[in-house]
């Protein structure tokens, strides 16, 4: 129930029309004088014959100027005219497309990914008709014709190089701006040497010019910088893509008896807000009137739903489950519960800003070294030849030639495939610091609402219980939005009863359902049963069906666990990891659940608590994996080493997450473990294949035997060496038939598994 | 040699064409819906504007 296919979807169908036409409004934007435009995700789209359905049934309705479908994104564009929007959700749902209103930041396209794309098209260009005058160059050309082949290079090249070679050159002087060194330094003072040398020589009419070398390092540089950025914001807008409907505004009472709908960072203190079933509350406040019971599984990892009546407070983010409620908001948005988790992430997160990253580390001892091999090259050659134009074109060679590139593209080759390889598995990585970090694991933190276990529960008894009187009991559940009523409903075949004349529900009691002169209620034992009935069953059962206050069967139900939980926890604990669980939920479902995986556990944690059991496992030296979906895990996750979040999890714990992964089996932890330490093994290897060619080619460049032919060849081996050896990472599946499952979510697209398919 | 060397220039005209076909398209959108535009192929387009 927290928040994945039921809750969420049938929200705007759910609630009055009127308001649900507000918040469409509130999520759309402006194009143009009186056009507006509303962004939709729809997770059920799946093939050519969606796109023209529903782009035909929308552009059908009035006012709607044009529908268009993305597949890919599994999006819809809607441009209309008009101060009301047209009822394109209702008329989704009705041709069968469940949709969700979806935010973009206006119409911003993502300004770097283009960026990159063009900068390589355009060193791709260069590089390809600059090889193509340099071979001619290499095979022996007349001096007149290299001369004037040169200069042709040169005028291809430096636009190119400016053009291109900003991402470099940026990011070097920004670092170097703040007294550090990344990668981009060695990079950018090797291209920038290369072409000044060349165009020297250009200039003199020289034999040797190495534009080819330079914007071929460009080019290279450039796939791997491109690719890296395209993966993850291919993880990260499928990420976004899941972002719930949430509460965006509410229902506000005025003094005046009128109603207004208003957004979330409108609401002050003191107004009044109607909240009706099914919504979430959208700031914190306290009930004045009204019974209901209270989801509060996300914000507090309470499993059972929390009975609320007039005067109890209401902290933000939890879900209305059965009644109206009318409440009195005593906090704004900013001071909500929410934005209060938001503010312990921010503190929270020192530890993770303090790891650097391997390629840096490698660079920050890289540069050093290369830079000082070529100057002492330059010394060398001066004392032994004394010629300085040789000795500088030497030192520049041995700066060439220690190509960055390969170690350049070493580390961001394999964490894109790795990230790739993950991708197909439903886990999303964030970046590739994630990966790192997630190879030096040495505990896991399991939260255990909503992540150990799904947080919708199940009926345990459903054997003990005679099927008839299960169908009664499912039929009358089925009336109802209740966790338990949902489960009940589920386990019994409801078809097979009789309607009932009258069905209602009472608000922290249960539901009462009237057939002829017989009514049956469903819900608490003290109402359900009249006074003088001692029920003839144990303590453990929640919910009782009763017939005329008569004892008819007693329910009782369990979180179920998420699928594999065993498994992958056993094979956690098998890799010699410490695993535990921490919870804010109470001590005996936790205990209970605990034993049961045979893991150790606290209960009852806080959200400051389950921060600081992770500062202490840190400052013992543990690196700590923090697993979690609640908004009382987001800054847990965000204080741990690495982190990890279901997809159902509260947006916010998404987003602190490093990664996330769609399919509801828990394998997917032990799976980006493995991933990620495969990965870092060959990162690893990657490092010393570079090291190992520059071991070779530095003797030969310090000695002058180089030449723009040598260099360009062995660059190019050199990445194409590392590039391949990142193609390894390993293909394997720990879970044998994850390819069943991958073809289920294509068949049944659900709003946690669209993301995985493209 | 001196005979060939009006390749030069139609070599780099084609890669220059190239380029400039290959960002007009990116800039136009045709990058952004790939699954999409394999399936819409399939289809007639009735409401041709």
């Amino acid at each position: 129930m927290s928040c994945c296919a039921g809750g969420a979807e049938a929200f705007i169908a759910m609630t009055d029309p009127a308001i649900a036409r507000q918040e469409v409004l509130l999520a759309s934007h402006r194009v143009s004088e009186g056009l507006l435009q509303t962004d939709l995700s729809v997770p059920g789209i799946h093939c050519g014959g969606c796109i023209q359905a529903i782009e035909k049934t929308l552009g059908a309705l009035p006012d709607i100027e044009h529908a268009r479908v993305n597949l890919s994104t599994k999006r819809v564009t809607i441009r209309w005219r008009g101060s009301d929007p047209p009822p394109f959700i209702e008329t989704l749902d009705r041709i069968g497309y469940k949709a969700h209103l979806f935010d973009v930041d206006g119409d911003r396209k993502d300004a770097v990914q283009g960026e990159l794309v063009r900068a390589l098209a355009v060193a791709g260009f260069a590089a390809s008709n600059i090889m193509l005058l340099s071979v001619s160059v290499w095979s022996g050309a007349e001096p007149a014709t290299r001369d004037m082949f040169h200069w042709l290079s040169a005028l291809i090249a430096l636009p190119a190089l400016i053009y291109s070679g900003r991402v470099f050159f940026g990011s070097a002087w920004q670092s170097l701006r703040h007294g550090r060194t990344n990668m981009d330094v060695p990079i950018s003072i090797g291209i920038l040497l290369a072409t000044g040398m060349s165009l020297y020589e250009t200039f003199r009419g020289g034999e040797h010019a190495y534009f080819d070398a330079a914007i071929s390092l460009v080019f290279f540089l450039l796939i791997g910088r491109t690719l890296d950025h395209v993966m993850r914001e291919r993880a990260r807008s499928a990420v976004k893509g899941l972002s719930r409907l949430a509460a965006r505004g509410a229902l506000v009472l005025q003094p005046d008896g009128t109603r207004v709908y208003l957004p979330v960072n409108e609401i002050a203190p003191g107004m009044t807000i109607l909240l009706a079933a099914g919504e979430r509350v959208p700031v914190d406040g306290r009930v004045t009137n009204g019974r209901s019971e209270l989801d509060v599984s996300l914000v507090s990892g309470e499993s059972l739903p929390q009975p609320v009546c007039e005067g109890t407070q209401l902290q933000a983010g939890t879900m209305n489950l059965t009644g109206p409620l009318t409440i009195v908001a005593t906090a704004t948005a900013r001071n909500s519960f929410l934005a209060e988790m938001t503010r312990m992430m921010e503190a929270a997160e020192g530890g993770r800003s303090n790891y650097r990253r391997i390629a840096d580390r490698a660079a920050s001892l890289y540069a050093p070294v290369v830079h000082l091999t070529a100057l002492l090259t330059f010394i060398g050659w001066m004392a032994a030849a004394g010629d300085l134009h040789q000795a500088i074109t030497i030192a520049i060679a041995v700066l060439i030639i220690t190509c960055p590139c390969a170690l350049g593209l070493a580390v961001p080759m394999v964490q894109v495939v790795a990230a790739a390889r993950l991708f197909e598995n439903g886990i999303m990585v964030k970046d590739g610091s994630a990966l790192e970090r997630l190879a030096e694991i040495d505990t896991v933190v399991f939260d255990k609402t909503g992540t150990l276990t799904l947080g919708n529960p199940q009926l345990v008894n459903a054997d003990e219980i005679a099927q008839e009187v299960l169908a009664l009991a499912s039929a009358i559940a089925s009336h109802s939005r209740h966790p338990y009523s949902r489960a009940l409903a589920a386990a019994g075949n409801s078809q097979m009863h009789a309607a009932f004349a009258d069905v209602s529900e009472l608000p922290g009691f249960g539901l009462e359902a009237r057939a002829d002169s017989t009514i049956y209620r469903l819900g608490r034992r003290e109402w359900a049963l009249s006074a003088d009935q001692a029920p003839p069953v144990s303590e453990r059962s929640e919910v009782v069906l009763a017939r005329d206050g008569v004892y008819l069967a007693g329910f009782h139900f369990h979180d179920s666990l998420r699928r594999d939980a065993r498994e992958a926890t056993t094979m956690l604990k098998g890799e010699g990891l410490s695993v535990e669980v921490l919870s804010g939920d109470r001590e005996q479902p936790v205990s209970e659940l605990a034993g049961a995986l045979g893991l150790d556990y606290t209960a009852n944690v806080s959200p400051l608590e389950k921060v600081a059991r992770i500062r202490m496992l840190t400052a013992a030296g543990r690196k700590v994996l923090m697993a979690g979906d609640g908004l009382n895990d987001a800054p847990a996750l965000a204080s741990a080493h690495a982190s990890i979040a279901p997809a159902t999890a509260a947006d916010i714990g998404r987003n602190a997450a490093d990664l996330v992964f769609l399919h509801e089996g828990l394998f997917a932890v032990p799976q980006a473990i493995a991933v990620a330490r495969d990965a870092r093994h060959l990162v690893r290897q990657n490092l010393a294949l570079a090291i190992g060619y520059n071991a070779v080619a530095v003797p030969v460049a310090v000695f002058g035997y180089v030449t723009p032919l040598i260099a360009a060849v062995a660059m190019s081996v050199s990445s194409i060496a590392v590039i391949a050896n990142a193609l390894r990472v390993s293909r394997r599946s720990i879970r044998p038939e994850q390819d069943k499952i991958a073809h289920a979510g294509r068949e049944t697209p659900s709003p946690v598994a669209f993301g995985s398919q493209q | 040699m001196i005979d060939f060397l009006y390749l030069i220039p139609i070599a780099l005209a084609l890669g220059l064409t190239g380029l400039a076909a290959f960002l007009w398209s990116l800039r136009s959108g045709q990058y952004e819906d790939l699954d999409g535009a394999a399936e819409r192929i399939l289809f007639q387009d009735d409401n041709a504007e």
